[in-house]
């Protein structure tokens, strides 16, 4: 299982971020809000200066390709937890938890 | 008689300043207090207390505490403070855009390519791929969209 994360900000933001919060994993940067618009997440004008954001989301992905498990919460206070989606991994036959 | 210090009314008060303060510097980092945020509301619900003891003892006993006036005001400011904490969480914070189109469990994730923090493009479906392949049997990917804006 990989983490990938994304955001609206630049690389050099995003790799800044990683540094401070001790990621590992990938994080890419959509700062034309392309793929945010293209998975129908888009929060127009919530971002600073009235700037187009993210809506918070997750997606399990299995190796085919396909979507296995969603989260679209209903308020940006509250996301998916780590013990969430393990659980829906081991349930979901994805991968051992341990891998995560 | 010397009036006393109505120290009560101050404290409470403190104490509901403290609680948006520590809601965003603390308890806004572990989901147990931020999904619900009940280490936040404790602290409000003290300091209010407090500040209407305060305000009891001022009323009651005009002649040993002070802080009529100032009770009254720190009174409506913490629950002024408390209104626009609710207001926030339990109102703003979903504020949400309906993202009908989303997609949903058994379609296939949209594929794309994006920079990542080093600059390097990433495509979503050379990572399953990759990751389907490797000798780790790290088969498949968790998508998280952030609001960003770090």
């Amino acid at each position: 299982m990989r983490l990938v994360g994304i955001s609206v900000d630049p690389p050099e933001i995003n790799r800044e971020h990683c540094r401070r919060e001790g990621y590992t994993f990938t994080f890419l940067s959509d700062t034309n809000s392309e793929v945010i618009r293209l998975y129908d997440l888009l929060h127009e004008g919530a971002g600073q200066e009235g700037r187009d954001i993210s809506r918070p989301a997750e997606f399990l992905i299995d190796s085919a390709g396909a979507v296995r498990w969603v989260n679209l919460t209903n308020s940006f206070a509250v996301r998916a937890r780590p013990d969430q989606v393990l659980k829906a991994v081991d349930e979901l036959g994805l991968a051992p938890a341990s891998r995560m | 008689m010397k009036h006393r210090l109505n120290v009560s009314l101050w404290a409470g008060f403190l104490v509901v300043l403290s609680a948006p303060v520590t809601y965003l510097s603390v308890f806004i980092r572990y989901p147990a207090t931020r999904d619900v945020p009940w280490a936040t509301l404790l602290i409000f619900a003290a300091g209010l207390a407090l500040i209407a003891r305060g305000l009891r003892r001022a009323y009651r006993e005009p002649l040993l505490y002070r802080g009529k006036i100032a009770g009254a005001i720190l009174m409506a400011l913490g629950v002024a403070i408390f209104g626009l904490f609710g207001f926030g969480t339990f109102y703003l914070a979903r504020q949400l855009p309906p993202s009908r189109g989303a997609p949903h469990v058994g379609q296939k994730a949209p594929d794309f390519t994006l920079p990542d923090k080093d600059g390097n493009p990433v495509t979503l479906s050379k990572l399953i791929d990759a990751g389907a392949g490797g000798a780790d049997r790290a088969n498949g990917v968790l998508l998280i969209f952030y609001r960003g804006y770090w």
